[in-house]
């Protein structure tokens, strides 16, 4: 009885709802449905993503009150300069993907075209400043491992730091410092590239006008993700480069 | 239509699906300003001998900044319940893996330290 009348109310709403648009797929009883199902994907893959980086960030918690000398020695290695510039140059790539969404839902094809290029290129930007700071701790042998080299954080007058000394045991710590700037930043950079790469694919579609007809979805979910990296960011940036800045 | 009496297992004829959100340019524009003062915001509170309250201070601006961002530039502010309520319940799962963890870290050496 009650699957009859189910059946009856879906058909109903089937016939009173039906659009022919060819991005509404059939098992979808309208549009809005369709589309509150694609955001609630997105974000249960998104949880998981929270899921993936909180683990990083609990060992980040965790070892920051281990080893708390090293930790403030080895944080304050990195420039805020450069993490300041980056973190501006990401929230302004999360501005025009913002922007993206909207242009799509007012079906503004070439400003579509023009927001999504500028995500990618401050996006770029972003990793090509990132480049240079990696660049920067291979050069001070500052990468964990067999190369990596203590006597900055052992003796820190004879560089020119207002460090305060540590142990040769304490210093070692600093290379758990760096494992986890490593991991953090470079599974971040990874989640960077990769949505580089999907913008990559995106322009032309954008550009052939999949996207300013009425379908939203990808760019939409596409921002998501976007946003989900930057916040990833928003935390990383004070967590690992504002440790200890002021005067002791 | 009330509440308690409309059937929509099927998420069908949900009548949040009417409210339909485009959020505009300008909205946008004044969540990017805001990002942008708490960046600076956080650099400058780093700077200043606060003891115990910098990293507080930190993790406080930061907090914001990704509430900001989960609200608007993520749109949640203007999604339906389910939404609302899926991105809550990740979150405070998530709290519920750090708290856990950490006590039980904290506990294993209790009196020890």
């Amino acid at each position: 009885m009650d699957n009859t009348i189910v059946a009856t109310h879906a058909q109903e709403a089937h016939a009173e709802h039906h659009v022919a648009l060819p991005q509404h797929r059939h098992h979808f009883e309208t549009p809005e449905q369709q589309r509150e199902a694609g955001t609630f994907g997105m974000w249960l893959f998104l949880l998981t993503e929270i899921m993936f980086f909180g683990g990083l960030f609990f060992a980040y918690l965790l070892y920051r009150n281990w080893y708390n000398p090293a930790f403030v020695a080895a944080s304050n290695q990195l420039s805020i300069p450069l993490g300041t510039v980056n973190t501006a140059v990401l929230i302004t790539s999360g501005f025009f993907m913002a922007l993206a969404v909207w242009a799509a839902e007012m079906k503004k094809k070439s400003f579509l075209v023009l927001t999504l290029v500028l995500t990618t290129v401050f996006g770029v930007v972003f990793l090509g400043v990132k480049y240079f700071e990696y660049k920067e701790k291979w050069e001070k042998h500052h990468i964990p491992g067999a190369s990596f080299d203590i006597s900055e954080f052992v003796n820190p007058q004879a560089y020119g730091l207002k460090e305060e000394p540590m142990s040769p045991d304490m210093a070692q710590k600093t290379q758990v410092f760096f494992s986890l700037y490593f991991a953090m930043t470079g599974m971040h950079a990874l989640h960077m590239i990769i949505g580089v790469g999907l913008l990559l694919w995106l322009i032309p579609r954008a550009q052939r006008g999949d996207f300013s007809a009425g379908y939203v979805a990808p760019i939409e979910n596409f921002a998501l993700y976007w946003h989900f990296v930057d916040i990833v960011w928003i935390f990383l940036f004070p967590l690992l480069y504002l440790i200890n800045r002021h005067p002791v | 239509m009330t509440e308690q009496h409309h059937h929509d297992p099927g998420n069908i004829t949900n009548p949040e699906h009417a409210e339909h959100h485009i959020v505009t340019p300008k909205t946008y524009g004044i969540v990017f300003a805001t990002l942008l003062t708490f960046t600076g915001l956080t650099v400058w509170a780093a700077f200043i001998n606060l003891g115990i309250f910098n990293p507080i201070i930190a993790l406080a601006i930061a907090c914001t900044k990704a509430v900001i961002v989960i609200l608007f530039f993520m749109h949640v502010f203007f999604q339906s319940k389910l939404i609302k309520m899926t991105v809550a319940a990740g979150f405070f799962t998530f709290m519920i893996l750090i708290t856990m963890t950490l006590s039980d870290y904290i506990s294993r050496a209790w009196g020890l330290w």
